[in-house]
């Protein structure tokens, strides 16, 4: 062994080799630390505080009274979210208009996915940019455009007119009916590409050997397609669905007055009740209902990596 | 029909060789059936019968056209031209799911989300067969493949060997009148290739079902099939028992795809009733031959010499002039069994020559550098004009 001294790169290296996995996944966990789980534990610890006309606006939960620590945990904030039947009904409303959402989504993306991962090479990378081309314009102003679209005044409306099909404007915008194109046209990437990857990988031979075994093309799909397909349904519904349910931006802008869902219950506790303990036990609620169904669904897919598939 | 009569049926196809009897109704026939993919054509204007009983291959490399023709037979694929009858029946538009045909696929395409017992079951289960008759049909079927043990693995614990029989099982379980095998044993390795290509035969023989084969490897064939179609460019270069294959090449392609052969250029030289010469520069001399050959004099001809059929001697023969060229070993392969040589003509020509090891010596018979005179009997050789 040579008792030179190691060189800085030489340190580097051994270093990189040493350590070089655990800084690699360190690095983002420690951003998540930051970013994440401390301003998650600020907002658990809102949600147990109560109101106050403060600055904060709410209660200290640890006070030091005597040399001795006494905390003060208020539940009444969560008590209170069962029985004001808004909170649930808002809930509800929320992973209905979500689950309705996914299934819509799901109904569009699957053929989508699977005609992309059936074309031609080259056409085949043509459709999956188109897929995805929308992310390179902002969000908000792909929303506004369907105000454009669907308003009173919007496109549709003076095209109907125009052509004497109508003789009224429909009410489009505003209502739920809005919210779900919103919803649908947002992510519905986010379900044509995980289809998109288990359709793509799947063996063509296997559709063959069904028709061959005596499946009519129909049957083919619902026994062997589809069944195979579900790692792919599973992600992308989840990828739909999570989102949705805590979505504020298109109910805002898209939906009616009435359109209650848990983002603008959140919203409207913060900005116009100023309520932050309220509003914080909202969003843990809803980040447990959220919460749930991911493990869940990471548990399933361990599983079938375990199995092999 | 019993299942010795089955097997008795398949044996006598050896024997009877329906493909040499006019009277014989074919029970597979393709008339003139071509099959283009844009400008290119996949199979040319080809017509074939299969007879009943048989185990027939379709021998060729890659891209002949070998595989289309099967997908056609299958319903994967609708012919451009032409017609395909199964059993009298006219293929056209009838689809996959309702040909009396079940495919052997060459990634096996088992259903990676069933166990070996829903796969073999999935065909009897599309007929609406009752449960009870499943089960008794699939676990015959699962003995016959010697697969019972596995009846409740899914594909991806199963080996290759395994998983072929899995597919073997499932293709037969539907009793189709006709059995596709597309390159039935090509993810197989080599001994266990040999090992199954026997078990395959036997399997074929106990069913009496018509086997259609696609395979590239010509040992395969020649083991399997009761005839083969040596297929390039999306035509049949030549259609005949292994053995006719061999013996009598009709063409320089057929005899260098099937084993190996010694092509050496000559031109007509003497042309009679019973014997011809062949004069040869690649030879370095004169070639005779026993028997009539097709063409006149001074036309250009290919001798095919098997390098079994070849003999080395290590001195020059006295008794003829013909069928005896010099040369020095410039080669040699030790393969136990026997020995490959390539020994260089004064020619300048490579010529291959096999011998067995059929005795024991203290050391080997031949050396480099040896001076050689190959040579072989007038019947040995056969003539190509093409």
């Amino acid at each position: 062994m040579s008792s030179d001294k190691p060189t800085l790169k030489q340190r580097y290296d051994r270093l990189m080799l040493k350590h070089g996995r655990v800084i690699v996944i360190g690095l983002p966990y420690l951003w998540l630390m930051l970013f994440f789980l401390i301003p998650f534990l600020i907002v658990l610890k809102i949600s147990f505080a109560t109101a106050e006309y403060a600055q904060p606006p709410y209660s200290a939960l640890f006070t030091w009274i005597d040399e001795g620590v006494n905390i003060t945990i208020n539940f009444g904030n969560y008590l209170f979210l069962l029985s004001d039947s808004l909170y649930i009904s808002a809930y509800l409303n929320s992973i209905r208009i979500a689950a309705i959402s996914t299934v819509i989504t799901l109904l569009i993306g699957y053929p989508m996915a699977y005609g992309i991962a059936r074309a031609q090479g080259s056409l085949r990378s043509v459709l999956l940019m188109m897929v995805i081309l929308p992310f390179w314009t902002s969000f908000l102003i792909r929303v506004y455009a369907w105000i454009g679209i669907l308003d009173r005044e919007g496109l549709i409306n003076a095209l109907l007119l125009n052509l004497g099909i109508i003789s009224e404007p429909l009410i489009m915008r505003q209502t739920e009916f809005a919210v779900y194109i919103g919803i649908v046209y947002t992510y519905l990437p986010f379900m044509i590409l995980p289809l998109y990857s288990t359709l793509e990988k799947m063996d063509v031979s296997l559709i063959e050997a069904a028709l061959d075994l005596g499946c009519k093309p129909w049957q083919a799909f619902m026994k062997v397609t589809l069944p195979l397909s579900m790692p792919g349904i599973l992600a992308g519904s989840l990828l739909v669905f999570i989102p949705s349910v805590g979505e504020f931006v298109i109910p805002e802008l898209l939906g009616g007055p009435n359109t209650l869902m848990i983002g603008r219950t959140l919203w409207n506790e913060f900005f116009a009740n100023r309520d932050w303990p309220i509003a914080s036990s909202v969003a843990i609620a809803m980040l447990l209902f959220l919460v749930v169904p991911i493990m869940w669904f990471q548990h399933i897919q361990t599983k079938q990596e375990e199995n092999g598939q | 029909m019993s299942q010795g009569a089955l097997q008795k049926a398949h044996e006598d196809v050896h024997k009877t060789q329906p493909w040499n009897n006019p009277d014989a109704v074919p029970f597979i026939r393709f008339e003139n059936v071509t099959k283009k993919f844009g400008d290119f054509y996949a199979v040319d204007d080809v017509s074939l019968d299969i007879y009943r009983h048989e185990l027939f291959a379709l021998l060729g490399g890659s891209g002949c056209g070998k595989t289309t023709l099967l997908r056609m037979l299958a319903g994967f694929e609708e012919p451009t031209a032409g017609k395909i009858f199964i059993d009298g029946v006219d293929m056209a538009g009838v689809p996959a799911y309702e040909r009396p045909t079940n495919m052997m696929f060459q990634s096996y395409a088992l259903f990676p989300h069933m166990t070996v017992e829903q796969n073999v079951a999935f065909g009897l289960h599309q007929d609406g067969l009752p449960k009870s008759e499943i089960r008794t049909l699939v676990s015959d079927m699962l003995a016959l493949v010697q697969m019972t043990k596995f009846a409740k693995r899914k594909p991806h614990q199963l080996s290759g060997g395994q998983r072929q029989r899995v597919a073997l099982a499932r293709s037969l379980v539907k009793k189709p009148k006709v059995l596709l095998l597309d390159e039935p044993l090509g993810a197989l390795d080599k001994k266990l290739r040999e090992q199954t290509q026997f078990e395959l035969v036997n399997i074929q023989e106990k069913v009496g079902t018509t086997f259609v084969m696609v395979t590239h490897d010509q040992e395969e064939a020649m083991t399997m099939a009761s005839r083969i179609a040596v297929m390039n460019e999306g035509v049949i270069r030549q259609l005949g028992t292994p053995f006719e294959l061999y013996e009598y090449p009709n063409s320089r392609f057929t005899a260098n795809f099937l084993g190996q052969v010694n092509l050496i250029e000559g031109t007509l030289v003497d042309d009679d009733e019973k014997y011809a010469v062949i004069q040869s520069d690649d030879a370095g001399g004169e070639i005779y031959i026993d028997h009539a050959v097709q063409g006149h004099e001074g036309a250009t001809l290919w001798i095919a010499l098997r390098p079994e059929r070849l003999r080395l001697l290590t001195e020059q023969p006295t008794d003829t002039k013909y069928n005896c060229l010099s040369g020095k070993v410039e080669e040699i392969g030790y393969l136990g069994g026997l020995s490959t040589y390539h020994v260089r003509l004064d020619s300048g020509f490579r010529i291959k020559v096999t011998e067995p090891n059929s005795s024991r010596h203290v050391e080997p018979r031949y050396t480099w550098e040896d001076r050689v005179w190959v040579t072989w009997e007038a019947g040995a050789a056969s003539v190509l004009n093409q």
